[in-house]
Protein backbone atom coordinates (compact mmCIF):
# COMPACT_ATOMS: atom_id res chain seq x y z
CA UNK A 1 0.00 0.00 0.00
CA UNK A 2 1.16 3.20 -0.98
CA UNK A 3 1.47 5.83 2.53
CA UNK A 4 3.44 8.53 0.64
CA UNK A 5 1.70 11.43 1.02
CA UNK A 6 2.31 13.13 -2.03
CA UNK A 7 3.32 17.11 -2.11
CA UNK A 8 0.38 17.84 -4.11
CA UNK A 9 -2.01 16.06 -1.84
CA UNK A 10 -0.75 18.13 1.21
CA UNK A 11 -1.06 21.18 -0.58
CA UNK A 12 -4.18 20.70 -1.73
CA UNK A 13 -5.72 20.02 1.81
CA UNK A 14 -3.44 22.91 3.56
CA UNK A 15 -4.86 25.42 1.11
CA UNK A 16 -8.24 24.14 1.39
CA UNK A 17 -8.40 24.22 5.16
CA UNK A 18 -6.95 27.64 4.68
CA UNK A 19 -10.03 28.49 2.83
CA UNK A 20 -12.15 27.38 5.36
CA UNK A 21 -11.07 28.91 8.16
CA UNK A 22 -9.37 32.22 6.98
CA UNK A 23 -12.53 34.13 7.19
CA UNK A 24 -13.54 33.05 10.46
CA UNK A 25 -10.10 33.66 11.40
CA UNK A 26 -10.02 37.04 9.90
CA UNK A 27 -13.18 37.76 11.48
CA UNK A 28 -12.82 37.01 15.25
CA UNK A 29 -9.28 39.09 14.72
CA UNK A 30 -10.93 41.86 13.69
CA UNK A 31 -13.63 41.54 16.37
CA UNK A 32 -10.41 42.71 18.83
CA UNK A 33 -9.95 46.08 16.63
CA UNK A 34 -9.85 49.20 18.40
CA UNK A 35 -11.03 51.17 15.16
CA UNK A 36 -14.72 51.72 14.40
CA UNK A 37 -14.10 50.74 10.79
CA UNK A 38 -13.48 47.33 11.09
CA UNK A 39 -11.17 46.84 8.61
CA UNK A 40 -8.76 49.46 9.55
CA UNK A 41 -6.46 47.73 12.03
CA UNK A 42 -6.07 50.22 15.42
CA UNK A 43 -5.14 48.29 17.74
CA UNK A 44 -6.07 45.50 20.32
CA UNK A 45 -9.10 46.28 22.27
CA UNK A 46 -11.94 44.73 23.91
CA UNK A 47 -14.18 47.50 23.87
CA UNK A 48 -17.16 45.94 21.10
CA UNK A 49 -17.33 43.33 23.86
CA UNK A 50 -17.86 45.73 26.59
CA UNK A 51 -20.46 47.29 24.72
CA UNK A 52 -22.33 44.54 23.95
CA UNK A 53 -22.83 43.25 27.49
CA UNK A 54 -25.05 46.41 28.30
CA UNK A 55 -26.79 46.23 24.76
CA UNK A 56 -30.07 44.99 26.00
CA UNK A 57 -31.92 44.51 22.85
CA UNK A 58 -28.70 41.87 21.68
CA UNK A 59 -29.05 40.43 25.26
CA UNK A 60 -32.87 39.63 24.79
CA UNK A 61 -32.26 38.27 21.37
CA UNK A 62 -29.34 35.71 22.68
CA UNK A 63 -31.86 34.78 25.56
CA UNK A 64 -35.16 34.03 23.53
CA UNK A 65 -32.29 32.21 20.96
CA UNK A 66 -31.49 30.00 23.92
CA UNK A 67 -34.52 29.44 24.87
CA UNK A 68 -36.09 28.49 21.62
CA UNK A 69 -33.09 26.38 20.98
CA UNK A 70 -33.34 24.46 24.29
CA UNK A 71 -36.84 23.55 24.27
CA UNK A 72 -37.17 23.15 20.46
CA UNK A 73 -34.26 20.92 20.69
CA UNK A 74 -35.68 18.81 23.39
CA UNK A 75 -38.93 18.14 21.41
CA UNK A 76 -37.30 17.94 18.50
CA UNK A 77 -35.22 14.82 20.55
CA UNK A 78 -38.29 13.16 21.47
CA UNK A 79 -40.22 13.20 17.91
CA UNK A 80 -37.17 12.31 16.15
CA UNK A 81 -36.60 9.20 18.30
CA UNK A 82 -39.71 7.88 18.32
CA UNK A 83 -39.40 9.01 14.29
CA UNK A 84 -36.54 6.68 13.88
CA UNK A 85 -38.03 3.63 15.45
CA UNK A 86 -40.81 3.53 13.34
CA UNK A 87 -38.61 3.88 10.39
CA UNK A 88 -36.19 1.21 11.32
CA UNK A 89 -38.71 -1.04 13.43
CA UNK A 90 -42.24 -1.17 11.96
CA UNK A 91 -41.64 -2.16 8.27
CA UNK A 92 -44.63 -2.44 7.63
CA UNK A 93 -48.05 -0.03 8.61
CA UNK A 94 -50.53 1.60 6.13
CA UNK A 95 -49.62 4.74 5.27
CA UNK A 96 -45.29 4.18 6.06
CA UNK A 97 -44.58 5.59 2.47
CA UNK A 98 -45.63 8.97 3.29
CA UNK A 99 -44.30 8.86 6.53
CA UNK A 100 -40.99 8.11 5.36
CA UNK A 101 -41.25 11.27 2.59
CA UNK A 102 -42.54 13.42 5.43
CA UNK A 103 -38.98 12.28 7.04
CA UNK A 104 -36.56 13.00 4.11
CA UNK A 105 -38.77 15.76 2.82
CA UNK A 106 -37.53 18.44 5.21
CA UNK A 107 -34.36 17.79 5.18
CA UNK A 108 -33.41 18.90 1.32
CA UNK A 109 -36.79 21.39 1.18
CA UNK A 110 -35.42 25.23 0.44
CA UNK A 111 -35.68 27.05 3.72
CA UNK A 112 -38.06 29.58 1.93
CA UNK A 113 -40.39 27.10 0.95
CA UNK A 114 -40.53 25.64 4.72
CA UNK A 115 -40.85 29.11 6.24
CA UNK A 116 -43.64 30.18 4.00
CA UNK A 117 -45.74 27.30 4.65
CA UNK A 118 -45.35 27.07 8.30
CA UNK A 119 -46.08 30.61 8.44
CA UNK A 120 -49.42 30.46 6.21
CA UNK A 121 -50.38 27.58 8.74
CA UNK A 122 -49.85 29.89 12.00
CA UNK A 123 -51.90 32.02 10.16
CA UNK A 124 -54.73 29.69 8.85
CA UNK A 125 -55.05 28.40 12.57
CA UNK A 126 -54.92 31.96 14.26
CA UNK A 127 -52.02 31.55 16.05
CA UNK A 128 -50.28 35.16 16.79
CA UNK A 129 -46.86 34.98 15.61
CA UNK A 130 -44.14 35.04 18.13
CA UNK A 131 -42.00 32.61 20.69
CA UNK A 132 -44.46 29.63 20.28
CA UNK A 133 -44.71 29.85 16.55
CA UNK A 134 -40.77 29.93 15.95
CA UNK A 135 -40.24 26.70 18.21
CA UNK A 136 -42.75 25.11 16.71
CA UNK A 137 -41.04 25.74 13.60
CA UNK A 138 -38.01 24.49 14.88
CA UNK A 139 -39.31 21.76 16.36
CA UNK A 140 -40.49 20.67 12.73
CA UNK A 141 -37.28 21.23 10.70
CA UNK A 142 -34.66 20.07 13.34
CA UNK A 143 -36.40 16.72 14.06
CA UNK A 144 -36.11 15.10 10.79
CA UNK A 145 -32.32 15.82 11.10
CA UNK A 146 -32.59 13.77 14.53
CA UNK A 147 -34.36 11.21 13.30
CA UNK A 148 -31.48 10.54 10.28
CA UNK A 149 -28.81 10.73 13.22
CA UNK A 150 -30.44 8.05 15.47
CA UNK A 151 -32.12 5.84 12.40
CA UNK A 152 -27.97 5.15 11.38
CA UNK A 153 -27.35 4.10 14.86
CA UNK A 154 -30.61 2.21 15.50
CA UNK A 155 -29.78 0.18 11.67
CA UNK A 156 -26.29 -0.95 13.14
CA UNK A 157 -27.46 -2.04 16.79
CA UNK A 158 -27.11 -5.87 17.23
CA UNK A 159 -30.83 -6.80 18.56
CA UNK A 160 -29.50 -10.14 20.07
CA UNK A 161 -29.19 -8.10 22.86
CA UNK A 162 -32.87 -6.75 22.85
CA UNK A 163 -33.61 -10.48 22.01
CA UNK A 164 -31.63 -11.53 25.18
CA UNK A 165 -33.02 -9.45 27.41
CA UNK A 166 -36.59 -10.41 26.39
CA UNK A 167 -35.77 -14.11 26.81
CA UNK A 168 -35.09 -13.59 30.32
CA UNK A 169 -38.21 -11.94 30.91
CA UNK A 170 -37.94 -8.62 30.76
CA UNK A 171 -41.55 -6.83 28.78
CA UNK A 172 -40.63 -4.72 25.39
CA UNK A 173 -41.28 -1.45 27.37
CA UNK A 174 -38.87 -2.29 30.22
CA UNK A 175 -35.94 -3.93 27.19
CA UNK A 176 -36.52 -0.41 25.74
CA UNK A 177 -35.06 1.51 28.63
CA UNK A 178 -32.90 -0.67 29.31
CA UNK A 179 -30.98 -2.24 26.65
CA UNK A 180 -31.65 -0.17 23.46
CA UNK A 181 -31.98 3.56 24.94
CA UNK A 182 -28.55 3.22 26.49
CA UNK A 183 -27.19 2.66 23.68
CA UNK A 184 -28.58 4.49 21.00
CA UNK A 185 -27.94 7.31 23.78
CA UNK A 186 -24.91 8.88 22.01
CA UNK A 187 -27.06 9.05 18.83
CA UNK A 188 -29.66 11.30 20.66
CA UNK A 189 -27.52 13.45 22.41
CA UNK A 190 -25.84 14.29 19.11
CA UNK A 191 -28.79 14.65 17.98
CA UNK A 192 -30.01 16.74 19.91
CA UNK A 193 -26.97 18.76 19.53
CA UNK A 194 -27.19 18.91 16.05
CA UNK A 195 -31.26 20.12 16.53
CA UNK A 196 -29.92 22.96 19.51
CA UNK A 197 -27.12 24.70 16.86
CA UNK A 198 -29.74 24.27 13.81
CA UNK A 199 -32.04 26.35 16.12
CA UNK A 200 -29.58 28.63 16.80
CA UNK A 201 -28.16 29.27 13.40
CA UNK A 202 -31.85 29.51 11.87
CA UNK A 203 -32.47 33.04 9.71
CA UNK A 204 -34.97 32.55 7.34
CA UNK A 205 -37.20 29.71 9.11
CA UNK A 206 -37.19 32.21 11.93
CA UNK A 207 -37.82 35.15 9.46
CA UNK A 208 -40.99 33.88 8.10
CA UNK A 209 -42.21 32.89 11.79
CA UNK A 210 -41.19 34.89 14.36
CA UNK A 211 -43.11 38.03 15.50
CA UNK A 212 -42.82 41.51 17.39
CA UNK A 213 -40.84 40.39 20.92
CA UNK A 214 -39.35 37.46 19.88
CA UNK A 215 -36.38 38.16 17.50
CA UNK A 216 -33.80 35.68 18.13
CA UNK A 217 -30.18 36.77 18.08
CA UNK A 218 -29.65 35.40 13.57
CA UNK A 219 -32.32 38.01 13.10
CA UNK A 220 -31.18 40.38 15.17
CA UNK A 221 -27.65 40.13 13.66
CA UNK A 222 -28.94 40.13 10.16
CA UNK A 223 -30.76 43.35 10.31
CA UNK A 224 -27.38 44.98 11.28
CA UNK A 225 -25.61 43.22 9.30
CA UNK A 226 -28.15 45.79 5.99
CA UNK A 227 -26.91 48.59 7.35
CA UNK A 228 -23.21 47.73 7.48
CA UNK A 229 -20.64 45.89 9.30
CA UNK A 230 -19.40 46.93 12.57
CA UNK A 231 -16.87 45.42 15.06
CA UNK A 232 -19.61 45.12 17.51
CA UNK A 233 -21.60 42.03 14.88
CA UNK A 234 -17.78 40.45 14.71
CA UNK A 235 -17.72 40.03 18.65
CA UNK A 236 -21.16 38.76 18.69
CA UNK A 237 -20.26 36.63 16.05
CA UNK A 238 -17.27 35.39 17.75
CA UNK A 239 -18.90 34.48 20.79
CA UNK A 240 -21.22 32.43 19.18
CA UNK A 241 -18.21 30.77 17.60
CA UNK A 242 -16.46 30.40 20.75
CA UNK A 243 -19.76 28.33 22.83
CA UNK A 244 -20.22 26.25 19.30
CA UNK A 245 -16.38 25.40 19.88
CA UNK A 246 -16.41 24.61 23.08
CA UNK A 247 -19.78 22.99 23.05
CA UNK A 248 -17.91 20.43 20.18
CA UNK A 249 -15.05 20.05 21.78
CA UNK A 250 -16.55 19.12 25.29
CA UNK A 251 -19.01 16.44 23.31
CA UNK A 252 -15.67 15.35 21.62
CA UNK A 253 -13.84 14.78 24.78
CA UNK A 254 -16.65 13.13 26.88
CA UNK A 255 -17.15 10.81 23.39
CA UNK A 256 -13.56 9.85 23.47
CA UNK A 257 -14.17 9.07 27.15
CA UNK A 258 -16.90 6.85 26.86
CA UNK A 259 -15.22 5.13 23.97
CA UNK A 260 -12.02 4.63 26.05
CA UNK A 261 -13.70 3.70 29.36
CA UNK A 262 -15.83 1.11 26.40
CA UNK A 263 -12.17 -0.73 25.16
CA UNK A 264 -11.15 -1.26 28.81
CA UNK A 265 -14.85 -2.60 29.72
CA UNK A 266 -14.12 -4.83 27.26
CA UNK A 267 -10.90 -5.98 27.52
CA UNK A 268 -11.49 -6.54 31.27
CA UNK A 269 -14.17 -8.46 29.95
CA UNK A 270 -12.33 -10.89 27.81
CA UNK A 271 -9.86 -11.42 30.92
CA UNK A 272 -12.39 -12.23 32.91
CA UNK A 273 -13.10 -15.15 29.86
CA UNK A 274 -9.94 -16.42 29.61
CA UNK B 1 -51.73 -7.87 29.45
CA UNK B 2 -47.92 -7.18 28.49
CA UNK B 3 -49.05 -7.72 25.09
CA UNK B 4 -51.28 -5.42 25.27
CA UNK B 5 -49.49 -2.75 26.58
CA UNK B 6 -46.59 -3.01 24.39
CA UNK B 7 -49.15 -2.77 21.19
CA UNK B 8 -50.52 0.56 22.93
CA UNK B 9 -46.96 1.79 23.06
CA UNK B 10 -45.92 1.03 19.31
CA UNK B 11 -48.76 2.54 17.80
CA UNK B 12 -47.79 5.43 20.03
CA UNK B 13 -44.46 5.69 18.64
CA UNK B 14 -45.52 5.41 15.09
CA UNK B 15 -48.53 8.09 16.06
CA UNK B 16 -46.94 10.45 17.72
CA UNK B 17 -43.95 11.83 15.01
CA UNK B 18 -46.62 10.72 12.00
CA UNK B 19 -49.17 12.94 13.74
CA UNK B 20 -46.77 16.29 14.56
CA UNK B 21 -45.10 15.97 10.72
CA UNK B 22 -48.75 15.89 9.08
CA UNK B 23 -50.27 18.77 10.99
CA UNK B 24 -46.69 21.08 10.82
CA UNK B 25 -45.15 19.69 7.29
CA UNK B 26 -47.79 18.62 5.02
CA UNK B 27 -50.99 20.66 5.83
CA UNK B 28 -48.74 23.76 5.55
CA UNK B 29 -47.59 22.45 2.34
CA UNK B 30 -51.38 22.29 1.23
CA UNK B 31 -52.01 25.40 2.29
CA UNK B 32 -49.52 26.55 -0.10
CA UNK B 33 -50.68 24.77 -2.70
CA UNK B 34 -54.45 26.21 -1.97
CA UNK B 35 -53.16 29.87 -1.51
CA UNK B 36 -51.11 30.04 -4.85
CA UNK B 37 -54.64 29.79 -6.19
CA UNK B 38 -55.93 32.29 -4.63
CA UNK B 39 -56.00 35.80 -5.29
CA UNK B 40 -54.47 38.86 -3.50
CA UNK B 41 -56.62 40.96 -1.08
CA UNK B 42 -55.53 44.09 1.17
CA UNK B 43 -56.97 42.52 4.09
CA UNK B 44 -55.12 40.13 7.02
CA UNK B 45 -54.53 37.89 6.16
CA UNK B 46 -53.88 39.33 2.80
CA UNK B 47 -55.56 36.99 0.38
CA UNK B 48 -58.90 35.19 -0.54
CA UNK B 49 -60.67 33.28 -0.46
CA UNK B 50 -59.66 31.46 3.39
CA UNK B 51 -60.13 28.37 4.08
CA UNK B 52 -63.74 28.17 5.78
CA UNK B 53 -65.56 25.69 7.01
CA UNK B 54 -68.96 27.38 7.73
CA UNK B 55 -70.08 26.63 5.22
CA UNK B 56 -69.63 22.97 5.25
CA UNK B 57 -69.07 20.99 2.05
CA UNK B 58 -71.05 22.88 -0.47
CA UNK B 59 -69.77 26.05 1.39
CA UNK B 60 -65.94 24.57 0.35
CA UNK B 61 -67.33 23.55 -3.24
CA UNK B 62 -68.75 27.12 -4.01
CA UNK B 63 -65.23 28.27 -2.42
CA UNK B 64 -63.45 26.11 -5.35
CA UNK B 65 -65.14 28.34 -7.53
CA UNK B 66 -62.96 31.50 -6.81
CA UNK B 67 -59.77 29.37 -7.21
CA UNK B 68 -57.71 31.66 -10.03
CA UNK B 69 -54.45 30.45 -11.77
CA UNK B 70 -53.92 34.11 -12.02
CA UNK B 71 -50.74 34.14 -9.92
CA UNK B 72 -49.13 31.66 -12.07
CA UNK B 73 -50.19 33.29 -15.38
CA UNK B 74 -48.15 36.11 -13.89
CA UNK B 75 -45.70 34.43 -13.01
CA UNK B 76 -45.30 33.12 -16.68
CA UNK B 77 -45.92 36.90 -18.35
CA UNK B 78 -43.68 38.34 -16.00
CA UNK B 79 -40.43 37.62 -17.51
CA UNK B 80 -38.40 38.44 -14.27
CA UNK B 81 -39.89 35.68 -12.69
CA UNK B 82 -38.94 33.51 -15.34
CA UNK B 83 -35.47 35.29 -15.41
CA UNK B 84 -35.10 34.65 -11.80
CA UNK B 85 -36.03 30.98 -12.02
CA UNK B 86 -33.31 30.74 -14.61
CA UNK B 87 -30.88 32.44 -12.78
CA UNK B 88 -31.10 30.51 -9.63
CA UNK B 89 -30.33 27.75 -11.91
CA UNK B 90 -27.82 28.62 -13.43
CA UNK B 91 -26.03 30.30 -10.88
CA UNK B 92 -26.79 27.07 -8.82
CA UNK B 93 -25.24 24.97 -11.23
CA UNK B 94 -22.13 26.98 -11.70
CA UNK B 95 -21.31 26.99 -7.80
CA UNK B 96 -22.01 23.33 -8.17
CA UNK B 97 -19.00 22.73 -10.64
CA UNK B 98 -16.74 25.31 -8.86
CA UNK B 99 -17.17 23.61 -5.16
CA UNK B 100 -16.45 20.14 -6.61
CA UNK B 101 -13.20 21.40 -8.70
CA UNK B 102 -12.35 22.60 -5.31
CA UNK B 103 -13.58 20.02 -3.07
CA UNK B 104 -12.50 17.44 -4.92
CA UNK B 105 -8.43 17.65 -4.57
CA UNK B 106 -9.40 18.49 -0.97
CA UNK B 107 -11.64 15.52 -0.49
CA UNK B 108 -8.70 12.93 -2.41
CA UNK B 109 -6.10 14.72 -0.56
CA UNK B 110 -7.64 13.63 2.90
CA UNK B 111 -8.96 10.23 1.69
CA UNK B 112 -4.69 9.80 0.86
CA UNK B 113 -3.53 11.28 4.22
CA UNK B 114 -1.84 8.67 6.80
CA UNK B 115 -4.77 6.70 8.42
CA UNK B 116 -3.59 8.67 11.59
CA UNK B 117 -4.54 11.52 10.89
CA UNK B 118 -7.67 11.22 8.91
CA UNK B 119 -10.24 11.69 11.75
CA UNK B 120 -8.38 14.58 12.56
CA UNK B 121 -8.94 15.91 9.33
CA UNK B 122 -12.15 15.22 8.89
CA UNK B 123 -13.48 16.72 11.75
CA UNK B 124 -11.72 20.17 10.49
CA UNK B 125 -13.93 19.72 7.63
CA UNK B 126 -17.41 19.27 9.63
CA UNK B 127 -16.32 21.77 12.15
CA UNK B 128 -17.12 24.89 9.95
CA UNK B 129 -20.74 23.61 9.70
CA UNK B 130 -21.38 23.73 13.47
CA UNK B 131 -20.71 27.83 13.38
CA UNK B 132 -23.58 29.65 11.95
CA UNK B 133 -24.32 30.32 8.39
CA UNK B 134 -25.13 33.65 8.66
CA UNK B 135 -21.75 34.10 10.43
CA UNK B 136 -20.22 32.50 7.69
CA UNK B 137 -21.69 34.86 5.36
CA UNK B 138 -20.88 38.26 7.17
CA UNK B 139 -17.21 37.29 7.18
CA UNK B 140 -17.13 37.44 3.36
CA UNK B 141 -18.45 41.54 3.26
CA UNK B 142 -15.38 42.29 5.61
CA UNK B 143 -12.55 40.70 3.04
CA UNK B 144 -14.76 41.51 -0.65
CA UNK B 145 -15.64 44.70 -0.06
CA UNK B 146 -14.21 47.46 -1.95
CA UNK B 147 -12.21 48.98 1.12
CA UNK B 148 -12.29 45.27 2.13
CA UNK B 149 -8.78 43.02 3.16
CA UNK B 150 -8.82 41.08 -0.17
CA UNK B 151 -8.29 44.38 -2.10
CA UNK B 152 -6.19 45.92 0.89
CA UNK B 153 -3.80 42.97 0.59
CA UNK B 154 -3.84 43.04 -3.25
CA UNK B 155 -3.30 46.53 -3.37
CA UNK B 156 -0.20 46.32 -0.72
CA UNK B 157 1.24 43.63 -2.68
CA UNK B 158 1.15 45.65 -6.01
CA UNK B 159 -0.97 43.32 -8.08
CA UNK B 160 -3.91 45.64 -8.61
CA UNK B 161 -3.90 49.62 -8.61
CA UNK B 162 -7.77 50.36 -7.75
CA UNK B 163 -9.84 48.11 -5.96
CA UNK B 164 -11.49 45.16 -7.48
CA UNK B 165 -15.22 45.31 -7.33
CA UNK B 166 -16.60 41.92 -6.13
CA UNK B 167 -19.34 42.79 -3.43
CA UNK B 168 -22.58 42.53 -4.87
CA UNK B 169 -21.65 40.91 -8.19
CA UNK B 170 -22.33 37.23 -9.15
CA UNK B 171 -19.07 36.78 -8.31
CA UNK B 172 -19.64 37.01 -4.63
CA UNK B 173 -22.39 35.41 -4.67
CA UNK B 174 -20.18 31.81 -6.35
CA UNK B 175 -17.61 33.05 -3.56
CA UNK B 176 -20.60 32.64 -0.78
CA UNK B 177 -22.19 29.60 -2.31
CA UNK B 178 -18.60 27.50 -2.56
CA UNK B 179 -17.57 28.63 0.67
CA UNK B 180 -20.82 27.97 2.59
CA UNK B 181 -21.64 24.37 0.63
CA UNK B 182 -17.91 23.04 0.23
CA UNK B 183 -17.97 20.94 3.24
CA UNK B 184 -21.08 19.36 1.85
CA UNK B 185 -18.73 18.60 -1.15
CA UNK B 186 -16.25 17.04 0.62
CA UNK B 187 -18.00 14.66 2.77
CA UNK B 188 -19.25 12.58 0.57
CA UNK B 189 -16.37 12.95 -1.80
CA UNK B 190 -14.18 11.60 1.18
CA UNK B 191 -16.15 8.87 1.74
CA UNK B 192 -16.28 7.56 -1.54
CA UNK B 193 -12.40 7.91 -2.16
CA UNK B 194 -11.70 6.74 1.13
CA UNK B 195 -13.13 3.35 0.46
CA UNK B 196 -11.64 2.83 -2.40
CA UNK B 197 -8.91 0.10 -3.13
CA UNK B 198 -5.97 2.14 -4.18
CA UNK B 199 -3.86 -1.33 -5.40
CA UNK B 200 -6.57 -0.83 -9.03
CA UNK B 201 -4.53 2.03 -9.30
CA UNK B 202 -1.40 0.87 -8.99
CA UNK B 203 -2.25 -1.69 -11.13
CA UNK B 204 -3.43 0.47 -13.66
CA UNK B 205 0.24 2.50 -13.21
CA UNK B 206 1.80 -0.88 -13.49
CA UNK B 207 -0.09 -1.88 -16.96
CA UNK B 208 1.60 1.45 -18.34
CA UNK B 209 -0.94 4.27 -17.20
CA UNK B 210 0.25 7.99 -17.06
CA UNK B 211 -0.63 9.26 -13.12
CA UNK B 212 -3.02 11.57 -15.00
CA UNK B 213 -4.84 8.42 -17.18
CA UNK B 214 -4.95 6.35 -14.22
CA UNK B 215 -7.04 8.78 -12.62
CA UNK B 216 -9.36 9.29 -15.21
CA UNK B 217 -10.02 5.86 -15.91
CA UNK B 218 -10.41 4.19 -12.67
CA UNK B 219 -10.30 6.58 -9.53
CA UNK B 220 -12.67 9.48 -11.44
CA UNK B 221 -15.36 6.58 -12.31
CA UNK B 222 -15.18 5.17 -8.96
CA UNK B 223 -15.54 8.07 -7.50
CA UNK B 224 -18.60 9.25 -8.88
CA UNK B 225 -21.58 7.67 -6.30
CA UNK B 226 -19.69 10.59 -4.37
CA UNK B 227 -19.55 13.37 -6.64
CA UNK B 228 -23.24 12.99 -7.71
CA UNK B 229 -24.16 12.78 -3.95
CA UNK B 230 -21.92 15.72 -2.98
CA UNK B 231 -23.33 18.01 -6.19
CA UNK B 232 -27.55 17.51 -4.99
CA UNK B 233 -26.65 18.74 -1.92
CA UNK B 234 -24.94 21.63 -3.07
CA UNK B 235 -27.25 22.22 -5.92
CA UNK B 236 -30.54 21.56 -4.21
CA UNK B 237 -30.17 24.55 -1.46
CA UNK B 238 -27.78 26.46 -3.43
CA UNK B 239 -30.82 27.35 -5.86
CA UNK B 240 -33.67 28.21 -3.09
CA UNK B 241 -30.56 30.47 -1.19
CA UNK B 242 -31.38 33.83 0.05
CA UNK B 243 -28.94 34.97 2.69
CA UNK B 244 -26.49 34.89 0.21
CA UNK B 245 -27.31 36.62 -3.03
CA UNK B 246 -29.46 39.24 -0.38
CA UNK B 247 -26.20 40.00 1.93
CA UNK B 248 -23.23 39.60 -1.19
CA UNK B 249 -25.00 39.98 -4.08
CA UNK B 250 -26.85 43.25 -3.49
CA UNK B 251 -30.16 44.32 -4.94
CA UNK B 252 -29.85 43.96 -8.87
CA UNK B 253 -28.90 39.63 -8.58
CA UNK B 254 -31.44 37.80 -9.41
CA UNK B 255 -32.82 34.42 -7.24
CA UNK B 256 -35.70 33.34 -7.03
CA UNK B 257 -35.44 32.52 -3.02
CA UNK B 258 -35.00 36.41 -2.71
CA UNK B 259 -37.69 37.15 -4.98
CA UNK B 260 -40.30 35.15 -3.04
CA UNK B 261 -38.97 36.54 0.55
CA UNK B 262 -39.46 40.04 -1.10
CA UNK B 263 -42.61 39.40 -2.85
CA UNK B 264 -43.71 38.12 1.03
CA UNK B 265 -41.91 41.14 3.15
CA UNK B 266 -41.97 43.96 0.77
CA UNK B 267 -45.16 43.35 -1.75
CA UNK B 268 -47.16 41.66 0.89
CA UNK B 269 -48.30 39.43 -2.27
CA UNK B 270 -48.86 36.08 -0.53
CA UNK B 271 -50.51 33.90 -2.96
CA UNK B 272 -47.73 35.25 -5.68
CA UNK B 273 -45.16 34.06 -3.03
CA UNK B 274 -47.09 30.70 -2.88
CA UNK B 275 -47.20 30.47 -6.41
CA UNK B 276 -43.35 31.26 -6.89
CA UNK B 277 -42.84 28.41 -3.51
CA UNK B 278 -44.67 25.62 -5.86
CA UNK B 279 -43.28 26.33 -9.01
CA UNK B 280 -39.52 26.70 -7.01
CA UNK B 281 -40.18 23.33 -5.58
CA UNK B 282 -41.31 21.37 -8.97
CA UNK B 283 -38.33 22.47 -10.54
CA UNK B 284 -36.32 21.08 -7.80
CA UNK B 285 -38.03 17.41 -7.69
CA UNK B 286 -36.30 15.94 -10.18
CA UNK B 287 -32.68 16.57 -7.92
CA UNK B 288 -34.62 15.86 -4.57
CA UNK B 289 -36.10 12.27 -6.14
CA UNK B 290 -32.37 11.82 -7.70
CA UNK B 291 -31.09 12.31 -4.07
CA UNK B 292 -33.23 10.27 -2.33
CA UNK B 293 -32.66 7.68 -4.71
CA UNK B 294 -29.08 7.47 -4.63
CA UNK B 295 -29.15 7.28 -0.97
CA UNK B 296 -31.44 4.73 -0.63
CA UNK B 297 -28.92 2.72 -2.72
CA UNK B 298 -26.04 3.84 -1.05
CA UNK B 299 -28.33 2.10 2.36
CA UNK B 300 -28.44 -0.79 0.17
CA UNK B 301 -25.16 -1.16 -0.65
CA UNK B 302 -24.19 -0.69 3.16
CA UNK B 303 -25.86 -3.59 4.39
Amino acid sequence: MNTVWSRFNISSVVLGFAFLYLPIVLLVIYSFNESKLVTVWAGFSTKWYVSLLSNQSVLDAAWVTVRVGILSATVATVLGTLAALTLVRFTRFRGRLLFSGMVFAPLVMPEVITGLSLLLLFVAIGLDRGFITVTLAHITFTMCFVAVVVQSRLMTFDRSLEEAAMDLGAPPVKTFFQITLPVILPAIISGWMLAFTLSLDDLVISNFTSGPGATTLPMKIYSQVRLGVTPEINAICSLMIGVVALGVIGASLVNKRREVQRLRDEQAARQGNG
Amino acid sequence: MQKALAAIVSRLVIAVPYAWLLVFFLAPFLIVLKISFSSTAIAMPPYTPVLDWTGGISGLIAKFGEFSTFNYEFLFDDSLYLKAYLSSVVIAAISTFLTLLIGYPIAYGMARAPATIRPTLLMLVILPFWTSFLIRVYAWIGILKPEGLLNQLLLAVGLIDEPLIIMNTYTAIFIGIVYSYLPFMILPLYSALEKMDYSLVEAAEDLGCTPFGAFWKVTFPLSIPGIVAGSLLVFIPATGEFVIPDLLGGSQTLMIGKTLWNEFASNRDWPLSSAVAILLLLLLVIPIVLFQNAQAKAQEAGK
